[in-house]
């Protein structure tokens, strides 16, 4: 085995400052590590060449706005499939989760009348009982996950048929649910939610230098941590200026701006579950039987409980994205998560950087690859309404991701 | 047999870490393991050497509690103790590294070590508690082939994958550690690497139980010799007092002159 560049930085004097993280970052690159930035690179191009083509249309903020109530869904069910990717397992039925359980959530409050807080526990209570049995099957018994999830993915779409009934759509008339993908944040609120992120993720890592330093390790050069701080501070705002700008079409009538609702309940998903899976012990047992299912057993861990936790977690999520989708349709009909939903959620963890093969992804992948999904669908029809092409389009980088993907892992293997 | 004592754990006590007498062990009609004596000392290398189907691998397990012994005594630290399960064998201090080393390729260094018996702050991971014990741990061991603590197993070599499974192995305060054939797929020059931290285990005052084929390694670091040969110890003798030939005489007829199993006993072992 030769030594990588990566392994030379990493054993030798650490160059300080700025410059010695730029050079640790691309030795890693080289090393197969590529993280979050094929995203980013594939986010850029879809930008430029969106903003290029349709620039009036593509770069306003009514359709930034757009863009974020898009792709909110494919985030949130991508966050929870990757607990389950990291295990090396698939869940193929997180789409018609979250419409199952828009369903429920429909059928309770506004056939039943439920309040608020009993439909949305009815809700995630039904994606906690299918990642329970999802999960029991896959760890106790053993079977594929492929092949468990193949069965429900065409069971839960039979149920959701059954439970909407032939009327074909429930509504939704509960204003809070509505709220979260149709309306805003106070411009105040915006900028607050702003200044608390940066603050706050400046805090935590100044501790976290601090804490480092009171131990004796190593700690990242000042110079890096404010470059890091300062890039953060520059995307923050630059969004909640963007969105906090007048988007609406009639101003004088109705005007809409504000940071929409659906981005803080993202970021608190965000910010939970990469807590959860860095700073836990439960998401360190994750990437372990991920990464070799037999060392974490010998470990001591048991893997059958961390992987019904994992399908528990994916259908949660899942059923968030449901109310999501609720949200967003004003309605619960028979496709609700369902037809391209789950191929595009997969598609944003693995774009975002997320391995299928197992041991390797964070949570911010969602995100990242969620937004490159995105921007697909958002800016493509603004070009062509042909949908042979959307679809194709949509394949080809889907297959351009996996194909990183396994080649990254082919190079770090070999390295 | 003279009573436990303190000076017994120390490195050329009287009693030994562990003496097995007499032990049998059969897995249906086969008789693996007839009446095995066997004696190692802290701060010793104890290499444990044998053809194939000499009964190692039984023994080994045996005394980390993954099959039970039928019959025979099993003293640790001069105490008859029971050890059923690895769990009782881990609480003793007692650790195996395996042959495939069982280490999580996508997690770095001190999470490996960790893996499973995370530090916790509250309900987080005390990750710098962590990275200075894995680093004291290292340091102890006096390995310089490993400057970073944070990089993930799989760029790692053979040799540094080794390091970090002993090492995690010695991070509990173990006392004897059980190292399988650890330098079987390595090259030269990381062989040399492992076999210099097998010698410092038992210079920081562990007992150390080395199986292995390679004679060679075996004559440069162990400290004694056990001899297995179709269940039985053949002998038990001091590095210094035997050469390589002998050694392979033991280990392919059981005896070597006037060393090992008496011509009849050999006979029968056949």
């Amino acid at each position: 085995m030769t030594t990588t560049p990566a392994e030379q930085v990493a054993e030798g004097q650490e160059p300080g400052g700025v410059a010695g993280a730029v050079h640790a970052y691309v030795d890693r690159l080289r090393g197969g590590d590529l993280g979050s930035l094929p995203a980013m690179l594939g986010l850029a191009a879809l930008v430029l060449l969106f903003g290029s083509l349709e620039g009036d249309r593509f770069l306003s903020s009514f359709n930034f706005a757009n863009l974020v109530g898009q792709s909110a869904m494919v985030i949130v069910i991508a966050m929870g499939l990757i607990f389950v990717l990291l295990l090396g397992e698939i869940d193929l039925a997180a789409g018609f989760t979250a419409g199952m359980c828009a369903a429920v959530l429909g059928v309770t409050m506004t056939e039943h009348g439920w309040p608020l807080a009993l439909g949305l526990g009815a809700c995630l209570l039904t994606g906690v009982v299918v990642g329970l049995a999802q999960g029991v099957l896959v760890a106790n018994l053993g079977i594929p996950s492929f092949v468990v999830t193949l069965a429900t993915f065409l069971a839960f779409q039979g149920v959701l048929l059954l439970i909407i009934g032939d009327g074909g759509t429930i509504g939704i008339r509960d204003e809070t649910i509505l709220a979260i993908q149709n309306d805003n944040l106070p411009v105040w609120g915006g900028w607050l939610l702003a200044l608390v992120v940066v603050g706050g993720y400046a805090l935590l890592t100044l501790m976290r230098r601090r804490g480092r330093a009171a131990a004796g390790l190593a700690t990242e050069a000042f110079t890096v941590w404010l470059a890091k701080t300062g890039l953060l501070a520059v995307v923050i705002l630059a969004v909640t200026y963007f969105l906090n700008e007048e988007r609406s079409r009639r101003p004088e009538i109705t005007s809409i701006k504000g940071i929409p609702y659906v981005l803080p309940l993202i970021l608190v998903l965000f910010v939970g579950l990469t807590f959860l899976l860095t700073r836990t012990n439960f998401g360190r047992h994750v990437y372990a039987v991920g990464g070799n299912a037999e060392a974490a057993r010998r470990a001591g861990i048991s893997v059958v409980r961390v992987k019904i936790i994992c399908f528990v977690l994916c259908s949660t999520l899942a059923a968030v994205a449901g109310i999501l989708f609720a949200s967003r349709d004003n309605s619960v009909s028979p496709t609700t998560g369902g037809t391209l939903t789950l191929l595009l959620a997969v598609g944003a963890a693995v774009i975002g950087g997320t391995s299928l093969f197992g041991g390797k992804g964070r949570i911010v992948d969602a995100i990242t690859g969620g937004l490159v999904v995105g921007v697909i669908l958002n800016g493509l029809p603004l070009l062509t309404q042909e949908a042979g092409i959307q679809f194709a389009v949509t394949g080809a980088v889907l297959l351009i991701a996996a194909s990183v993907d396994a080649l990254s892992r082919r190079r770090s293997v070999s390295g | 047999m003279s009573e436990p004592d303190a000076s017994a754990a120390t490195a050329g006590g009287d009693t030994p870490l562990l003496e097995l007498r007499g032990i049998h062990k059969s897995f249906g009609a086969v008789e693996v393991l007839r009446g095995v004596d066997l004696k190692v000392r802290s701060g010793r290398v104890t290499a444990l050497v044998g053809d194939n189907g000499a009964g190692k691998s039984t023994l080994i397990k045996g005394v980390a509690g993954i099959h039970n012994f039928d019959a025979g005594e099993y003293l640790y630290e001069g105490v008859p103790v029971e050890v059923h399960d690895p769990k009782a064998a881990n609480a003793l201090g007692i650790e195996v590294v395996y042959q495939d080393l069982a280490l999580c390729n996508n997690l770095d260094v001190v999470h490996n070590m960790f893996l499973g018996r995370e530090v916790m702050k509250g309900i987080t991971l005390n990750e710098d508690v962590m990275e200075a014990r894995a680093r004291k741990t290292l340091d102890g061991l006096a390995v310089r082939t490993l400057r970073s603590v944070r990089q993930p197993v799989a760029s790692l070599s053979g040799g540094q994958r080794q390091t970090v499974a002993i090492a995690r192995a010695v991070l509990w305060n173990s006392k004897l550690v059980i190292l399988d054939e650890p330098t079987a797929a390595l090259g030269v020059a990381q062989t040399e690497q492992v076999l210099r931290l097998v010698r410092q285990l038992a210079d920081n005052g562990l007992g150390v139980i080395l199986i292995s084929h390679n004679l060679g390694d075996v004559m440069q670091v162990a400290d004694d010799i056990a001899v297995l040969y179709l269940g039985q110890l053949a002998a038990q003798v001091d590095t210094k007092d035997v050469q390589r030939n002998q050694v392979v005489e033991l280990i392919t007829a059981g005896r070597s002159g006037d060393i090992g199993l008496s011509p009849a006993m050999a006979e029968v072992a056949l």
